[in-house]
């Protein structure tokens, strides 16, 4: 062992100073990491992971953020010490960090070679300095060393002529650029789809080898985390839970708030029994084509979100549509409740064709029909008390009259587990998992005989997103409502859903029962994608991304 | 682009139109004529002078002929200005104004971006309030009270500067540059701060900051060409605005713009003055419109290449 790690961190306590108080974002947090060595920092959001980067980085909003104690050594160099000048020139050289969401860390307005040999060309010791030419042959190297065809031709382009993956591969390539000695990933691949998202950790995983560099790695995925990690770090609230080899967090945890976690994952099968499914299909959908013009392109171009798509879902059961970002999934799904024009096709709903009812019609159905959204941040309307917003679609359907209003909002606010005490709260004064139970309860509250259900636990911790799956398996048993459930999330499809249909390109590519997709998928795609999650699992992962690297 | 620039050329037309018959209309049905002046002018000259300018006949005769003169690039002549037509008379004012606009915008840019930026890089400090509320002040401030302040501080107690005139004395022309350009010196300021502070906020001024570069870089190379914007956006209108303002300046410090000419053809009811001073305006008010609506989308590259159909 060498004599000093590359990173210590000493009792590190970040507090947030703001008029409603202190917060302690971090509260004496502890650890540290050799050269070529992986440690994941997991936790849920709010619990500071996030947070000890910044703080290492020098990048702390300050105020409100203040480092209150603690220290922080970089190869035997203390950085909370050193100055505004000097941190500038370890974050040019020395530390490095990849952002989560590479759609939004990028400029746009200035072309990929441009960012990528700025820390070269502007270096703040004047020595390392590389000239525009030289710093031009650098980034075409590293570009070619991140997986960029045609680097060359690639550096004049933009970053919205990337797609995520490529973007990531760039905010990369952008960080080792400077030859850095501790790379920082603060949730590299929560933002990708899941093949893509293993391609990325292959990267990373195989630089690190190579370039023999420290790597944080930053994530809320337990899967993830447990094929690249050699130490994990586990964070709540700010505190330090556990600090302990990948090996033995994974199968030998004590600690109950680590072992919470893990129980949470979604993995396996639905558990409920097999209740006798009622073969009349609810909802038919056959042949329905949505296309969008793409109008602000020189030539029209057409896309076809949804190309010839049938699909029928029976009463009573949890009918999964799983697929990549821009499969379509979320736009079949909001067609078939009619929120889409259609070019073509028909929706028949127990009997009766959608397609051909005129509005006033329609309307009827939609106290039939309810959808659940993916943000519950974005979909409460912020000015309506969570009174107001579970009782108008009662009051509009006139499901209940006036009088029994109160009543039956106060039962369906237990019914999705909200306090009694807030029935006249706001949507901000509610946690992200108590704004998806209001949406539930709005969804459920005029009994519709189907909900379509998109991505509704995606934007949640998964402890929070056991829960809220748990609610909506257990509201649509109790009313036996046929639910249509969307998520690009392959695990969270297998633990809730009775038949899948896997989605690419704005087609179904293969349709099964559940359990039966998952131990015999027939398509390719769906091989890959079912090849591409993560399990949390250290040597069953490791073992997936050493068979991956070698099918290469 | 260049689509988009012909559509919004096909779009002016109408346009121009709207605007000829609508001051046609407005400045007809006002009190009073070209010729009903203080000394009342014997009725068989008036009949004369009508039948001259063809004001005898019906409106809508007078409507169409003027239509039909200015679709063949005729402005008609002047009523008041005798043997001068409108063109005439807008081509020799118009530099004079021109070169006042130009002036004042580069004193609007010079001190709006400034203090924008200044102001961007210390939100909610003193550094932001200060340039800030002198903005709230430029805006509030109207030119025909900055002027004449201006000419009292700097012509006749420092008796530093002339207080009026154009291209008479040296420096005459600092003046009237900074009476119109501070109010639109002040928009700028707000626009460019905000502007600013919304890409300062972006994710990817944190990734500059990550990959070690100064402060300086992250402002003037990533800050400043998305956060322009919206003020390149602004330039346009605000140089029209400038031309069309320009007469309050043009009176105070006594200089021969066609803003002066204007305000003069409507008292005197010179029809055919009116009519071209506007639609002279409302060209080049469409025009520069035009013009900052093209450079703010050639500033952003999604917008610059998906008209050329490159997008991957």
């Amino acid at each position: 062992m060498s004599s000093t790690p590359l990173l210590e961190v000493n009792k590190l306590s970040v507090f947030f100073h703001t008029r409603a108080g202190v917060t302690k974002a971090v509260d004496g947090v502890s650890f540290s990491l050799n050269q070529d060595e992986t440690l994941a920092i997991v936790g849920e959001s709010g619990s500071g992971k996030s947070m000890i980067c910044h703080a290492i980085m020098g990048l702390l909003e300050s105020p409100p953020a203040n480092i209150e104690s603690g220290s922080i050594y970089l190869n035997g160099e203390e950085i909370l010490k050193c100055s505004k000048k000097r941190m500038r020139q370890l974050r040019g050289d020395s530390i490095a960090m990849i952002f989560q969401d590479p759609m939004t860390s990028l400029n746009p307005v200035l072309s990929i070679g441009e960012q990528l040999i700025e820390p070269l060309i502007y270096h703040s010791n004047p020595i390392k300095r590389l000239s525009r030419d030289k710093a031009q042959l650098r980034a075409i190297e590293i570009l070619q060393e991140v997986g960029i065809q045609n680097p060359r031709e690639r550096l004049n382009d933009f970053p919205h002529q990337f797609s995520g993956g490529m973007r990531q591969r760039v905010m990369i390539a952008m960080a080792l650029i400077g030859e850095p000695k501790l790379l920082i990933c603060d949730e590299p691949t929560t933002a990708l789809d899941v093949t893509v998202q293993a391609q990325i950790l292959e990267l990373i995983k195989n630089l690190q080898k190579k370039l023999k560099i420290g790597v944080i790695f930053v994530s809320h995925d337990l899967g993830v985390v447990a094929g690249v990690s050699d130490h994990v770090l586990v964070l709540k609230n700010g505190h330090s839970v556990e600090l302990d080899t990948t090996e033995k967090v994974f199968y030998e945890t004590k600690d109950p708030y680590t072992q919470g976690l893990l129980a949470a994952i979604p993995s396996g099968p639905k558990k409920t029994s097999e209740t006798e499914l009622d073969e009349r299909p609810l909802v038919e959908v056959s042949n329905l084509n949505v296309f969008f013009k793409n109008k602000s392109q020189a030539k029209e171009k057409i896309i076809r979100a949804v190309d010839g798509i049938s699909l029928e879902i029976n009463r009573g059961e949890i009918m999964g549509v799983v697929g990549e970002s821009g499969s379509g999934k979320s736009t079949l799904g909001r067609s078939i409740l009619r929120l889409l024009p259609i070019q073509s096709g028909e929706i028949i709903f127990s009997g009766v064709n959608l397609t051909a009812l005129p509005p006033k019609e329609l309307q009827e159905f939609r106290k039939k029909m309810q959808m659940i959204f993916q943000d519950p941040y974005a979909s409460l309307n912020p000015r309506m008390t969570v009174y107001e917003t579970l009782a108008e679609p009662l009051i509009f359907h006139r499901v209940t009259n006036k009088k029994n209003i109160t009543s039956r909002v106060t039962s369906l606010m237990n019914e999705v587990g909200l306090p009694k005490n807030s029935m006249h709260k706001y949507p901000h004064e509610f946690s992200g998992g108590q704004r998806q139970r209001i949406a539930v309860g709005r969804a459920i509250g005029i009994k519709p005989e189907f909900i379509i259900a998109d991505e509704p636990v995606s934007a949640l911790d998964v402890t929070i997103q056991s829960q809220i799956l748990d609610l909506i398996v257990g509201l649509v048993e109790r009313y036996s409502i046929t639910m249509l459930f969307i998520s690009h999330d392959l695990s969270v499809v297998r633990s809730v859903t009775d038949r899948v249909a896997v989605m690419k390109s704005g087609k179904i590519l293969e349709k099964e029962k559940t359990e039966l997709l998952w131990r015999k998928p027939k398509n390719q795609y769906t091989q890959n994608l079912l090849r591409s999650i993560p399990i949390p699992d250290p040597r069953k992962e490791r073992a997936r991304l050493l068979s991956r690297t070698e099918q290469d | 682009m260049i689509r988009f620039a012909a559509v919004r050329l096909l779009q002016a037309i109408p346009v121009l139109f709207g605007v000829i018959t609508i001051t046609f209309i407005l400045i007809h049905s006002a009190p009073g004529g070209p010729f009903s002046a203080d000394k009342a002018v014997p009725p068989e000259v008036l009949i004369a002078l009508e039948e001259k300018y063809d004001l005898n006949l019906p409106l809508w005769q007078q409507y169409f002929g003027y239509l039909e003169d200015f679709i063949s690039g005729d402005f008609g002549p002047s009523f008041k200005y005798p043997g001068r037509n409108v063109s005439e008379l807008i081509a020799s004012a118009f530099p004079t104004t021109a070169e006042l606009a130009l002036y004042s915008m580069i004193v609007a840019i010079g001190i709006g971006l400034f203090a924008g930026v200044v102001a961007a890089m210390r939100p909610n400090s003193v550094q932001d309030y200060a340039p800030m509320s002198l903005a709230m002040i430029g805006i509030c401030m109207p030119s025909f009270l900055l002027g004449p302040l201006l000419v009292l501080i700097f012509g006749i107690y420092l008796e530093w500067l002339p207080i009026s005139g154009w291209n008479s004395l040296p420096g005459d022309k600092i003046l009237p540059a900074i009476t119109l350009g501070t109010g639109y010196a002040a928009y700028i300021a707000r626009l460019t701060r905000g502007g600013m502070l919304d890409i300062l906020s972006q994710d990817y001024i944190r990734t500059a900051r990550a990959k070690g570069l100064s402060e300086i870089v992250i402002v003037c190379k990533h800050g400043l060409r998305g956060g322009l914007i919206p003020v390149v956006a602004f330039l346009g209108p605000a140089f029209a605005g400038m031309l069309g303002g320009s007469f309050v300046v043009e009176t105070i410090f006594n200089i021969p713009g066609l803003g002066r000419f204007y305000v003069q053809a409507a008292f005197n009811r010179d029809y055919t003055m009116i009519l071209g001073t506007t639609i002279f305006f409302a060209a080049l008010i469409v025009s520069f419109n035009l013009i900052s609506d093209i450079l703010a989308m050639w500033m952003n590259p999604k917008l610059r290449q998906k008209d050329l159909g490159d997008e991957k």
